[in-house]
């Protein structure tokens, strides 16, 4: 019998959207130069107006958080700072629902990831950090590491509230303030965010957001009154980040592309690593740096292997990003769609056989079924690029050598996933695998405790656990009595 | 895999052994995870109205007390034909075997199939010759399902095909009668067990394959369920459409609901039908009534609006 799930929307009653959002800079909300607008991937609707910062809105966000930064926040003991910190976690957690359909309207995801993953996340990020605040002697840096003055971030768009969270959090547990530009088509969360700042009393100008485009991400980083630079997003604008910084001696943390390769081995739980597969690849549109995006598959399974992948894809359920029954949302914007278009449409060119999910795609809005390519040569574009979408490309190998040697001849090195119900294959293959998360029998798996970040292209320094305090911290080797205050307890 | 070629497997303990660990592993965690991502799936409205019908006319309605008496099970009997609220029948009535006769006359003329436990239930501590005297009392008393409980003991200990001869022998002392399986999953340890002894029961004439008596803790959980689903979904390429009962702790109307997602999700829509699904339970029919009424009306009504049994 025919078992249709009738439409369970989200409410959005939760959300108060206002018309235009300013910028905040130094506790409050200001106003800017120019407006764009940010808009609903899924509907197309405009959601607001947001301001465009400018030149001389960096240089205030900038001032704002040089003057926060040793006036309060360097100066406050450790223990002061790790209060704000979980205030603000506390706040996440407490306004969690209104933070998922806010992010679910203006990225296109599924609320059932913003709900169960984002947010909670986000929150989590913040508890975690908070616990550091009044700890940082004890973290491996010396006895009183210093921080670093003032982070210039700029984050992407794929998990807009989360990615916030990483860079923002363990710089605030350092003693740093920031300046943070959200990604020009999510916005939205991040303002929301400036709200709970101030309702956490957080002193005015330790933390600062600046909306924009990639020209304000631009302005930010080039900006010569900034310690720090921290930037999630594509190796193209990284590499050019990086030469800015070779010149200015800035310290910079990077993370950028992946091509993750999901090495599935004979001896696999098949259903498990089905399941491996499609979270890794179809998990947020496959908008996600880490993404499982080339399957790596021992030959022998592989005829059956791909049976239950199809079948498990069928099922999938993609449309309204509102309803809690969604599994696959839209693509975040317009230009994205055309690249992972044109990527797919390059891929079918060359010969290899595309296969897509028989799932009806909506009249509005950015859309692309969840797609997986066969026969797929390695030269390939698909097989090398990353497409950030729903793709998936197939290659079949024969022994664990042959799947490390094709996992690891990537430019990237972000993440990669092994399957196997041999714990010490799984073990050696972690040893053997150039990348900075190795999962075995799961994957896009996520926790503040465990550094996260990129071998090769896809960046370098660490994100979360105590590996990535390192990024917003001075290792100071002796303590001089009296002059250091961030490791003080 | 054709049907020949697996039934070749219960040929001899060797074979038997080699097919069974042979089968792919099952991930706890990956299951469970599976398991708990299709729990929150939201089932409203319409679907919510087909759903509740449908969990009720899967539902074998299930008495399996030292102390049940003819009156009780008359009632729960009538319960069954006519839950009342309109509602439709369920399934079967389940019970022990020396209530079969009383059962046959009570439903007699409603579409109520009589199912009954045997083979020495729960524990199936008895010499085969008694559990199969036992089965062939309850076929003989009009019993149209057999639930019969695998020998756990020989399944630890590595005798599949003495637990497959039993089976095969059940079913054949079985007849016409449907013979359901009871793999008694919370003795089993794990879910790699529960997958091996679902191909085993499969293999071996099971018509369809149970979670558990209802006596041991934990009875019916989403995990092993997916597993159990799993595998009659990959059985049939070969082997035919075999069914899945869920039995044990499963009490109220939202639990229900989540089973039949994982039907729809993990088998299919083919297995979303009485005769390939069922659910043994006695408490859950008032629930899944109480949430019809409050469909239809837009108020909860509460326990003291519903019959005891």
């Amino acid at each position: 019998m025919r078992f249709e799930y009738a439409p369970a929307p989200e409410s959005r009653a939760v959300v108060r959207l206002r018309d235009s959002y300013g910028l905040f800079i130094g506790g409050s909300f200001v106003s800017g130069s120019s407006v764009f607008k940010t808009i609903s991937p899924a509907t197309e609707e405009v959601l607001a107006e947001i301001t465009l910062g400018g030149a001389e809105d960096i240089d205030r966000a900038v001032a704002a958080a040089r003057h926060a930064y040793e006036r309060v926040w360097s100066v406050m003991p450790g223990r002061e700072r790790g209060k704000y910190l979980f205030r603000i976690a506390r706040l996440l957690a407490e306004r969690a629902r209104e933070f998922a359909v806010l992010e679910t309207m203006d990225n296109g995801k599924p609320i059932r990831e913003s709900r169960d993953v984002d947010v909670p996340l986000a929150s989590a990020h913040f508890f975690y950090h908070a616990g550091w605040a009044d700890k940082l002697g004890y973290a491996g840096f010396g006895p009183s590491p210093k921080p670093l003055g003032v982070a210039g971030q700029v984050i992407p768009w794929n998990f807009p509230l989360l990615m916030l969270a990483w860079k923002i959090a363990p710089a605030l547990a350092c003693g740093n303030t920031v300046v943070l530009k959200p990604a020009e088509t999510t916005p939205l969360t991040a303002m929301l965010f400036a709200e709970v700042c101030q309702q956490a009393d957080l002193p005015p100008g330790v933390v600062n957001i600046v909306t924009g485009d990639g020209g304000t991400g631009r302005l930010l980083a080039g900006h010569p009154g900034i310690d720090k630079i921290a930037f999630t997003g594509s190796t193209e604008v990284g590499k050019e980040i990086a030469r800015q910084c070779a010149v200015s001696g800035q310290r910079l943390t990077l993370e950028l592309g992946g091509k993750a390769a999901n090495i599935v081995f004979d001896d696999a739980p098949i259903d498990q690593a089905v399941e491996g597969i499609i979270n890794g690849i179809f998990f947020n549109q496959g908008h996600v740096c880490c993404a499982g995006s080339r399957l790596l598959v021992q030959e022998s399974v592989a005829g059956p292997l791909l049976d239950a992948l199809k079948r498990r894809m069928a099922t999938l359920r993609l449309g309204d990003p509102m309803d809690k029954n969604t599994d696959i949302g839209a693509i975040n914007s317009r230009p994205q769609l055309e690249k992972i278009e044109s990527l797919a449409a390059s891929g079918e060119e060359e010969g290899a056989e595309r296969w897509s999910a028989p799932c009806p795609l909506p009249d509005r809005g950015f859309w692309f079924p969840p797609t997986l390519f066969t026969g797929v040569a390695s030269s390939s574009p698909i097989a090398r690029e990353e497409i950030f979408g729903p793709v998936l490309t197939v290659t079949t190998f024969r022994t664990p050598d042959e799947a490390v040697a094709k996992a690891n001849a990537t430019q990237y090195g972000l993440s990669a996933g092994v399957w196997t119900s041999k714990g010490s294959l799984a073990l050696e293959l972690a040893s053997r695998l150039r990348a900075g998360v190795v999962w075995a029998n799961t994957f896009n798996r996520f926790d503040p405790g465990s550094p996260f970040g990129g071998y090769k292209e896809s960046g370098f320094g660490r994100e979360g656990g105590r590996h990535g305090l390192e990024a917003y911290l001075d290792v100071v080797a002796t303590d001089v009595a009296g002059t250091l205050v961030a490791g003080d307890v | 895999m054709g049907h020949n070629g697996l039934m070749d497997v219960t040929s001899s303990d060797s074979a038997l052994r080699r097919f069974l660990h042979g089968l792919p592993g099952v991930d706890e965690v990956g299951a469970q995870a599976r398991a708990e991502t299709l729990a929150r799936r939201s089932v409203k409205a319409d679907a919510k109205r087909f759903a509740l019908d449908l969990a009720i006319s899967m539902i074998d309605l299930t008495t399996l007390e030292g102390q049940d008496t003819p009156g009780k099970v008359r009632a729960m009997c009538a319960k069954a034909r006519q839950p009342g609220y309109g509602a439709p029948p369920v399934a079967a009535v389940c019970v022990y075997p020396d209530l079969v006769p009383l059962c046959v006359t009570a439903v007699a003329g409603s579409p109520v199939r009589v199912a009954s436990v045997a083979t020495a239930f729960p524990s199936g501590r008895a010499a085969l010759d008694v559990k199969l005297a036992d089965v062939k009392c309850a076929v003989a008393a009009g019993a149209d399902e057999i639930d019969m409980v695998i020998d756990r003991g020989a399944f630890l200990a590595g005798q599949y095909l003495a637990v497959s001869e039993e089976i095969a022998a059940v079913k054949t002392a079985c007849g016409d009668a449907h013979l359901k399986v009871i793999l008694e999953t919370g003795e089993l340890g794990t879910l790699d067990s529960v997958r091996r002894a679902s191909w085993l029961a499969m293999l071996s004439g099971a018509d369809f394959i149970k979670t558990s008596t209802g006596k041991v803790a934990p009875a019916a959980t989403l995990p092993v369920t997916l597993v159990m689903l799993e595998a009659v979904r990959d059985f049939q390429a070969g082997g035919g459409m075999i069914g899945v009962k869920a039995a044990g702790g499963i009490r109220t109307a939202k639990d229900a609901l989540r089973y039949l997602v994982l039907v729809n999700e993990t088998a299919g829509e083919e297995w979303l039908d009485p005769r390939y699904f069922r659910l043994g339970a006695s408490s859950l029919l008032n629930d899944l009534l109480m949430q019809r009424v409050r469909m239809e009306t837009g108020r909860y009504s509460g326990p003291d609006y519903m019959t005891v049994d």
